[in-house]
């Protein structure tokens, strides 16, 4: 089936098999492989995109389910010249090790700042119990959330 | 964990999914959060998924004279943004601030939840607690279901293979009824060891009435535990009532035994947590 999304945005499109999850799909037919797969089942949070403003486990989510959505990746949320705020903290707090889970935490952090710039440490805590690390133990990543809540103005920015 | 091959659609009325779940070995797929992994795990197979994304009109909140009905495609997220509801069904709000976690609450649904009938899960509980009715369309055209008689066990409905939830409905909910919602799981969001959705009215003379008291976690499906419930209806609401009814519920249950806790455990949690549920209810 043909599908057309908007990916970071640019317009794609792509030929899927019905049965190809989002993540398979960004990652193989659009190379975007920012996106980590831990679990393929829903429990680990690494796959987390955003599709029209929310975060959402793209393994949970057929492509052809998100046809003509807008769909941001971890890719859509860094640009070349230098570390935005989010990634800045990140790297400041040491808030990951081998990396594998931190897409997922980039995005989600991303889209929990960008509807509620002020988040307290509670709640910050309680979006991401639903993402896995096995390295951080976590405090370092809260923190780097925390830290970057100044650069996330009402504008959404 | 890749899904067997299956046909898609995303048909543009109620009418015409019901029809394609009759075509075939069919399956509907909503917010997709608790398909999606049992297709990955290929505990399922279905031949077709028929979407009821572009099905308008199964996403209202509406509050009216008859209650609160919820539309099949209803998210935990608004659900948990709607501010009416935090006065028109504290109960609802508190249970499903429960459920699940960020990602998965943007798109698990109502119907969805009904649906599966995932014995730990909280919209049953509040459905079984509640009294509530359940809506659903098929080739018979529409019927009404009582949750007390909807869910059978573990996820096992009364649902036909061609049918579809189309809405919930709660009846009204008086300001000054009292509730509680405990439930237990290790982590936060995690599905629960155990829980217990519990309210009653209270008469001009102190006494408790009406109570209602559901388990969920703790039971094979969502029901009222009608021996704790027996135990609080027409006595004063006090610490030696709610013990009693605590201890009635443990001795309903007949909970599982499985990798997550033993039956004895869950037994336990299940008079810790109507304790607690009634003593929320009286603060
Ligand atoms: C890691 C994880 C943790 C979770 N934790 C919890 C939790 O703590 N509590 C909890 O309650 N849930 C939890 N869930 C499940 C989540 O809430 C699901 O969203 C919900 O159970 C199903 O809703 P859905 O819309 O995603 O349904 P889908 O996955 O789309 O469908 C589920 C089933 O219902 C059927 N169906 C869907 N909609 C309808 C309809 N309108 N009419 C008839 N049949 C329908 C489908 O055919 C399928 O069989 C969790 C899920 C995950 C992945
Ligand atoms: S890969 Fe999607 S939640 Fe683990
Ligand atoms: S940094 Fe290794 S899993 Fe999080």
């Amino acid at each position: 089936m043909k599908i057309e999304l908007d990916v970071n945005g640019k317009h794609m499109s792509a030929e899927v098999e019905e049965r190809t999850t989002l993540a398979d799909c960004l990652r193989y037919e659009f190379g975007l492989t920012g996106t980590h797969l831990g679990c393929e089942h829903g429990v680990c949070g690494a796959c987390t995109v955003i599709v029209n403003g929310a975060a959402v486990r793209s393994c949970l989510i057929l492509a052809v389910q998100a046809d003509g959505d807008s769909v941001t990746t971890v890719e859509g949320l860094s640009n070349d010249d230098a570390l935005t705020p989010l990634q800045a903290s990140f790297r400041k707090h040491h808030a990951l090790q081998c990396g594998f889970c931190t897409p997922g935490m980039v995005t989600t952090a991303h889209a929990l700042l960008t509807h509620e710039p002020n988040a307290d440490e509670d709640r910050v805590r309680d979006v991401l119990s639903g993402n896995i690390c096995r390295c951080t133990g976590y405090i370092s990543i809260v923190e780097a959330v925390l830290d970057a809540r100044s650069a996330y103005g009402r504008d959404g920015q | 964990m890749k899904l067997s091959p299956v046909r898609y659609a995303a048909p543009t009325s109620v009418e015409e999914a019901v029809a394609l779940l009759a075509t075939c070995d069919a399956k509907i797929i909503s917010g997709g959060q608790s398909l999606m992994p049992i297709m990955a795990f290929r505990l399922a197979s279905p031949e077709l998924l028929v979407d009821l994304k572009k099905i308008k009109g199964l996403g209202d909140i509406v509050l009216d004279s008859e209650g609160l009905h919820l539309g099949a495609k209803v998210k935990w997220i608004e659900i948990e943004t709607d501010v009416r509801l935090k006065t028109a069904h504290p109960l609802l709000t508190k249970a499903i601030e429960h459920v699940a976690h960020y990602q998965i609450r943007n798109r698990g649904t109502v119907g969805g939840s009904l649906a599966h009938a995932d014995p730990a899960s909280e919209m049953p509980a509040i459905a079984a607690c509640c009294d509530a009715v359940i809506s659903v369309v098929g080739s018979g055209g529409l019927r009404k279901i009582n949750a007390a008689d909807f869910f059978v066990g573990a996820l096992q409905t009364r649902l036909e293979p061609d049918e579809i939830i189309v809405k919930i409905l709660l009846p009204p909910w008086p300001a000054t009824r009292r509730w509680g919602f405990q439930e237990f799981s290790r982590r936060r969001g995690d599905f629960a060891l155990a829980g217990i959705a519990a309210y009653f009215d209270v008469e001009p003379d102190g006494r408790a009435t009406n109570a209602h008291i559901a388990v969920f976690g703790a039971s094979d499906y969502q029901r009222r535990l009608t021996g704790a419930e027996a135990e609080l209806n027409g006595k004063k609401p006090t610490a030696d009532t709610f013990a009693a009814a605590a201890r009635a519920a443990a001795a309903e249950v007949d909970p599982p035994s499985d990798i997550h806790a033993p039956a004895d455990y869950r037994r336990a949690l299940v008079e810790t947590l109507t304790g607690r549920a009634l003593a929320d209810a009286n603060r």
